[in-house]
């Protein structure tokens, strides 16, 4: 069995912050930060940039504005042209509705959409959930790992940052997989 | 908490002499639009009206921001809400400023002679509603409500800066949302008097709504730019960070969105419609250099902005957000010259003298009674239980 990465855990958001500001500045790339609650400027401390999600929501969301209209236009000036209410066919007022509903459609999709595919989601295991102590992650301890993805990862080395760094108990992740 | 010197104007600061440069400014531009008034009453009165808008847009709006702040019981924004609180103290005065529209109101609104004159069906059949009398009682009422809202909630928020506890945001938060719907009813009613009935026999429901989204975007306009200026003169520098600046850039996108919104669903229907007495609103704006204000509407009131309020990096950047407030409130005025002059000058636009003397009149005072609500308390509720959580606000 290879090794998923190292797992460190840590007693209060504090000692935590530390760690990650540790692990930021050795260089990590693939490892992350677990909580039971949501710990405000670790972000800052981990050093995360800032997420690629909204560039996806705004191309999508025009895309989706832009096939709106010219699904229209092409139904009512190309496909299927009928007189409406004396109305031209190229009756651009009547598309806004449509258009502007495809463009929130293509948006909203996009973000959830993006969301979890950014997040590499869904999926129905994950290596850390072998680790009998991770599922406190959800009650009262903090964690941080590394994963041996990662081009720094050195597997007595990372441990040793981690020991250093204030946890209160490292230990190796397998992968089952 | 927060240094006292960082929400008071200190005595002697050029901030202290400018609400009197611009009540002075006031008094003159007054005085040379009532010169003016002598040699062509209707323009003057066109001209007064429209400044009368705009400036009665932003006391409305902060009234606005006020009551939904207590009403949601909002945190962030607490170092925001004594700003709005002094637009809307702005209220009493905007009721004398109201005077010169009653005395010229029959060069304003065509229904006052054709009701004398009895000759137009259309107009006769709306006489229960469009005559002076009613007319002057629903003014004073709207006027009566306005002052009302805006003295209770600005003087208790005042007497909390004494007082602390939370009994006074209790109390103030319970009545808020009655006091939202007397507003929302009031302010709809005056669009439907002051502006829609400049031209009698058009009619749209949703026109109160609009005037509505105009004024709370201009608000939040005028919010950014009052900060910055603030800060230029060393106040509020520890009190209002990036992330209040950032939340009120998302208002300000928000609105300008929501008033697209609002203004498209208005040309939609009568579009789709198609009827006469409905259409001929637009038909006037479409025509000659009409026709170009329009599309500077759609385009600096929304399609621009749209753009460039999107992005995370523009509503944390002050000096760039500013830009675009400053833009946005151009666009109002531009957006409340679109709705009363055509009645005025149906063949094109025509901005003369008798316009920026009007509007230097009504907003030198404006600022003059704005400037010194500023001076005469600390610039946010300093005892407010909320000021904490709204000092340590972040955006996550």
């Amino acid at each position: 069995m290879a090794a998923f990465g190292v797992l460190a855990e840590y007693a209060t958001p504090a000692d935590l912050f530390r760690a990650c500001e540790r692990v930021r500045e050795a260089g990590y790339t693939r490892w992350d930060a677990h909580t039971p609650f949501p710990v405000h400027g670790l972000d800052r401390a981990m050093g995360m940039r800032r997420s690629r999600l909204p560039w996806i929501i705004l191309v999508v969301g025009l895309g989706g504005a832009a096939g709106g209209f010219v699904l229209q236009w092409w139904v009512h000036n190309a496909a299927y042209p009928l007189t409406i209410s004396g109305k031209p066919h190229f009756a651009w007022p009547a598309y806004v509705p449509i258009t502007f509903e495809l463009g929130v459609l293509g948006g909203a999709l996009a973000a959830v959409l993006g969301m979890l595919g950014l997040n590499q989601l869904p999926r129905h295991h994950h290596p850390l959930f072998e680790v009998e102590r991770f599922s406190r992650c959800s009650d009262d301890r903090f964690f941080i790992s590394i994963e041996a993805s990662d081009p720094r990862f050195d597997a007595v080395a990372t441990r040793q940052l981690l020991e250093r760094s204030g946890a209160a108990a490292v230990e190796m992740v397998e992968d089952p997989a | 908490m927060i240094a006292r010197d960082q929400v008071t104007v200190p005595a002697g600061h050029w901030l202290t002499r400018l609400p009197w440069v611009a009540g002075g400014v006031g008094v003159l531009a007054t005085a040379l639009s009532l010169v003016l008034a002598s040699g062509n009453p209707r323009q003057f009165a066109f001209s007064w009206l429209l400044a009368f808008l705009f400036f009665a847009s932003l006391a409305i709006g902060g009234m606005y921001f006020v009551l939904v702040h207590y009403a949601t019981q909002a945190g962030w924004g607490v170092v925001v809400r004594r700003l709005a609180e002094n637009m809307m103290g702005t209220i009493p005065l905007l009721a004398l400023l109201f005077l010169p529209i009653v005395w010229q109101m029959r060069e304003l609104f065509p229904w006052v002679n054709a009701l004398a004159d009895g000759d137009d069906h259309l107009i006769a059949a709306k006489a229960p509603y469009l005559n002076t009398r009613f007319f002057l009682v629903r003014a004073a009422v709207y006027f009566t409500v306005w002052v009302a809202i805006a003295l209770l909630f600005a003087r208790r928020s005042r007497a909390q800066d004494r007082t602390g506890g939370t009994a006074i945001s209790l109390a103030l938060k319970r009545i808020s949302a009655p006091a939202l719907i007397a507003l929302a009813l009031t302010q709809t009613f005056a669009a439907f008097d002051w502006i829609m009935s400049l031209d009698p026999t058009w009619y749209s429901t949703i026109f109160g709504v609009y005037w509505f989204a105009g004024s709370f975007v201009s608000t939040f306009a005028f919010l950014v730019l009052a900060i910055v200026v603030l800060r230029s003169a060393g106040l509020m520098k520890d009190v209002i960070t990036l992330e209040h600046f950032h939340d009120l850039g998302k208002l300000l996108f928000a609105f300008t969105v929501f008033w697209a919104y609002i203004g498209f669903s208005q040309f939609f229907l009568i579009w789709y419609g198609n009827i006469p007495e409905e259409t001929i609103f637009f038909r006037e704006r479409l025509e000659g250099s009409w026709r170009a204000m329009s599309f500077l509407l759609a385009a600096g009131h929304f399609a621009v902005p749209f753009f460039f309020f999107m992005p995370r990096s523009i509503k944390r950047k002050p000096g760039l957000l500013a830009l675009g407030a400053g833009w946005m409130l151009l666009m109002h005025f531009v957006d409340m010259y679109w709705l009363v002059m055509p009645a005025m000058h149906p063949h094109g636009v025509h901005i003369g003298l008798s316009d920026l003397a009007a509007f230097a009149a009504v907003g030198g005072l404006f600022a003059a009674v704005f400037g010194r609500l500023c001076a005469g308390s600390a610039l946010v509720p300093v005892r407010d239980p909320r000021l904490a959580e709204s000092l340590s606000f972040e955006n996550v």
